[in-house]
């Protein structure tokens, strides 16, 4: 026998206890939808998970309401020290209940287990503790003495990492003292759901977290509530685009969190193993549903068929398949339309005269699969370079100089993410300094951290997540105006002028070292409006 | 300038290298290695360590790790009765259990070599089919390393005319530290010569880099390739007597340079982690990282070794708990 075939070690679905129907979570309990219900799907099954309510328009203004009541009679009461302690026992129960929630997140979103255990929940835990211990720190959040919060915040996330997106909006939130209505994507609220339940289990004050699903109109109706303050928004670039443009003119504060191309430069000093490594990590974590994803390669010329020899050799030994089998590195694509996409993205680059390399690897029957995918021959041109494909499809072009590589990097209408490789730490400031992507990873890629700022340039947004900043976009300063006063004079605001937001973070790894990018972000909400109106 | 000193011709050496064989052409081309990543790296291997190895894979990785097993003894309190009772023990591991798996190899002092080889009788020499094991001795003034070089070669020459399979060598990391790749360089060469029978043919030469003491994986990349071109048929880990001994990150490098190498020469060496794998699971991460790093090809006694001494009770344990579906205990495994 083959010892590299190895023997199924399936996680066991025993601990999860899922309900068949599940409901909309307002004002502290679940509540049946007014809108025709609809099922989550396992999409590396196609089989039906559980029945999940749809908001209407009537039940998004109920959950408005109830974070409002919340909002006025209690959260906005209680001194931070009490908020805390109710966002340390958050965290301790999503600890409590990994195991439960990584396998409810791999079977609702197809990714590894190993992923959803190793990374996303313990990430999620990690969220509740950081922001946990600054609610009682509001003082230092960079806005003065006494910033005071915004009100009800509408949260609306997508679908790549569906209970950590839910983290990174809900924690701040709720440090700051906000309450929250959050949507999560259509097709994965599952763990939404079971947050929900840590939510009662927590006793959480009813209203403070309601959580509504729904299709793409929910999400619409919630953010373009009346008595909604902040809009906090995670997805594709023409959703943020179009919420960009009805939100204009009025009060409510606006955080994006968009697209990404991500450029991943390696240069011919790179730790060669580990930079090949990081490739597979920057474009295939995840099934490369990652905005940041280091979806486009750009090696020097001179190493330029080793790495893709390596690569290839490398790529040969992913295992592709269920992803509830704890050696599963790469698992199912998360719905028929994203198949459909990442498909029709794949064969535009052959036609576009770029060839195209995949491992042999046996796709399951029944699901959503894309095997892992290299495009080389890749000219920046061309629409796999351009567009982010939101798949485990990596393009792959050379540069000579270093130059060369800045302005290829930056030859992107968004600017999310860049990584680094090379074994000099001078060249890596330098190269850092010069990119415009809102994180820049050095000998490394796609490693978070609550206390790091994560956030885009141009069409990948703009505001900031974790860190102080991804706190003070919940906070106002305690000198401006009442919220209520401002809705009067019907002045918009977005974060986009403020140099802290627009600060990099550097992520260095060990032969690496840190530094910022240009601090001035630029901000990009002219664009035309979006047609489909799928928030994902 | 320095003046260039000729060193020993080694063929791989000049094969890949190219030109004439000096000090500084050494120097050039161990420098010109791709650095690592320690965190990278660390990283990786703690990702291959994830692995969950269950039922018939578990099951075959049992087995394989015995047939994989150094079964070793380096005491200065060894004699030639416990030579004698590990021989037994590394022909029949489970006395209760025929089935089980010979362990590759016994590894002792020089002194020890006779003992062992009377010990094995017809049994001497490693041969899956007649399920022979080998003797391997450390020499070269195990562990340190510190003697002259004619001490050296006599050490060497010694255990193989005793009969030693095998030679497991430390490299002098004063020199290597130090930049004297060259001296290092010609002691492996020397030692190589050493290491030939008088019908021409060559015990087996494991290198040992004493990781430990190297310091950090650039070296442990440089002293790997150091090793093979100077004529090494194994590169070895540590001698088990300087903490840290084998590490998954260390044997994870050291496989990316032997994978390396048979992707230039076409040429396969053997890796051998030695020193403080005690446990089936942690074993079961090495067989991991090999077949995922140089490949399958590599889980078989010519390429691949664990230096282990108490590894090979707790593999019978697993071993037996997979066959009854419970545990035993420490009394159902005999002590060496």
């Amino acid at each position: 026998m083959s010892f590299l075939e190895y023997a199924p070690a399936p996680e066991s679905t025993a601990l999860l206890n899922l309900q068949s129907e599940y409901g909309l979570f307002i004002d502290g309990e679940f509540r049946a939808g007014s809108d025709p219900t609809f099922s989550t799907i396992s999409p590396a099954t196609e089989k039906r998970i559980a029945t999940i309510a749809s908001a209407s328009t009537a039940d998004v203004d109920a959950a408005v309401a109830a974070a409002r009541r919340a909002y006025d009679s209690t959260w906005s009461r209680l001194s931070g020290r009490d908020r805390a302690k109710y966002l340390f026992r958050i965290a301790r129960l999503v600890q409590e209940r990994a195991r439960e929630l990584a396998v409810a997140e791999s079977l609702d979103n197809g990714k590894p287990i190993k992923e959803s255990r190793d990374v996303d929940v313990p990430l999620v835990a990690a969220w509740f503790f950081y922001y946990a211990g600054w609610a009682d720190k509001l003082d230092h959040a960079g806005l003065g003495p006494n910033p005071r919060a915004l009100g009800v915040a509408a949260q609306v996330i997508p679908w790549n990492f569906p209970l950590l997106m839910l983290a990174w909006k809900i924690a701040p939130a709720l440090a700051a003292g906000n309450t929250v209505v959050l949507k999560p994507a259509e097709t994965t609220p599952l763990t939404a759901l079971l947050f929900a339940e840590i939510v009662q289990q927590a006793g959480l004050p009813a209203g403070v977290v309601n959580i509504i699903t729904g299709a793409g109109s929910t999400g619409r109706d919630l953010v373009n509530h009346p008595d909604v303050n902040k809009v906090a928004f995670t997805g594709s670039t023409s959703v943020g685009r179009e919420i960009a443009r009805s939100l204009a003119g009025t009060s409510k504060k606006l955080t994006l969190e968009l697209g990404g191309k991500g450029a991943n430069i390696v240069f011919d000093d790179a730790p060669i193993d580990e930079a090949v490594e990081g490739i597979v990590r920057g474009i295939f974590f995840n099934q490369g549903h990652v905005c940041c994803a280091g979806s486009r390669l750009l090696v020097q010329e001179n190493i330029h068929d080793e790495v893709v020899d390596r690569l290839k050799e490398r790529l040969s030994t992913l295992r592709v398949g269920d992803p509830l089998d704890k050696n599963t590195d790469v698992g199912a694509i998360n719905s028929a339309e994203q198949l459909a996409r990442i498909s029709e993205l794949s064969e535009i680059g052959e036609a576009e005269g770029a060839s195209r390399w995949s491992p042999a690897c046996d796709l399951p029957s029944e699901g959503f699969w894309f095997a892992p995918t290299l495009f080389t021959n890749v000219s920046t041109a061309s629409r796999i370079a351009r567009d982010e494909i939101f798949g485990p499809v990596l393009s792959i072009l050379s540069f000579r100089t270093p130059a060369e590589a800045v302005a290829k990097a930056n030859n992107t209408p968004y600017g999310l993410s860049a990584g680094i490789w090379s074994s000099k730490g001078s060249r890596v400031l330098a190269v850092a300094d010069k990119l415009r992507a809102g994180v820049v990873w050095a000998n490394t890629y796609n490693q978070f951290d609550p206390a790091s700022p994560f956030g885009g340039y141009k069409e990948s947004g703009y505001g900031r997540e974790g860190g102080k900043q991804g706190l003070a976009a919940y906070l106002a300063p305690a000198g401006l105006p009442s919220r209520a006063a401002e809705r009067a004079s019907g002045a918009a605001e977005i974060d986009s002028g403020n140099a802290e937001q627009g600060e990099a973070a550097v992520v260095a790894g060990a032969g690496g070292t840190a530094g910022n990018a240009d601090s001035a972000g630029t901000t990009d909400t002219a664009g035309t409006a979006a047609t489909e109106g799928d928030l994902k | 300038m320095t003046i260039d000193k000729v060193v020993s011709p080694a063929s791989r050496a000049t094969e890949v290298l190219g030109g004439e064989l000096t000090e500084s052409s050494l120097k050039r081309y161990l420098n010109g290695i791709s650095g690592v990543d320690a965190v990278g790296l660390e990283a990786r291997a703690a990702d291959l360590g994830s692995r969950s190895i269950k039922t018939t894979s578990k099951a075959w990785a049992l087995d394989r790790i015995i047939s994989l097993i150094d079964l070793t003894t380096l005491e200065g309190a060894d004699t030639p009765g416990k030579v004698r009772s590990l021989v037994a023990k590394g022909l029949t591991p489970d006395a209760a259990d025929p089935t089980c798996p010979r362990v590759a190899a016994i590894c002792v002092y020089g002194d020890m070599v006779p003992a062992a080889v009377e010990a094995l009788g017809a049994s001497h020499g490693l041969d899956e089919v007649s399920g022979g094991i080998n003797v391997a001795a450390v020499a070269t003034a195990f562990p340190s390393g510190r003697a002259s070089l004619a001490v050296k070669l006599a050490d060497t020459a010694d255990a193989v005319a005793a009969g030693a399979d095998e030679i497991d060598m430390v490299i002098d990391r004063g020199a290597f530290l130090s930049g004297r790749y060259g001296q290092v360089f010609d002691e492996i060469v020397a030692v190589k010569e050493a290491c030939r029978r008088a019908d021409g043919s060559y015990a087996h030469l494991k290198v040992i880099l004493e990781t430990g003491e190297l310091n950090t994986y650039d070296n442990v990349r440089r002293a790997s390739w150091l090793s093979i071109l100077a004529g090494g048929d194994f590169i070895k880990t540590s001698t088990g007597k300087v903490a840290p001994a084998a590490t998954l990150p260390v044997t994870l490098l050291m496989l990316e340079v032997v994978r390396d190498w048979n992707r230039l020469t076409g040429e396969k060496i053997g890796v051998k982690p030695a020193g403080g794998i005690r446990t089936s699971k942690d074993a079961i991460k090495y067989l991991v990282a090999v077949a995922e790093t140089a490949g399958e090809e590599w889980l078989q006694p010519h390429l691949f070794r664990f230096g282990a001494s108490s590894l090979l009770n707790d593999v019978l344990l697993q071993r037996q708990k997979l066959a009854t579906g419970h545990y035993s205990g420490a009394d159902y495994v005999t002590i060496d």
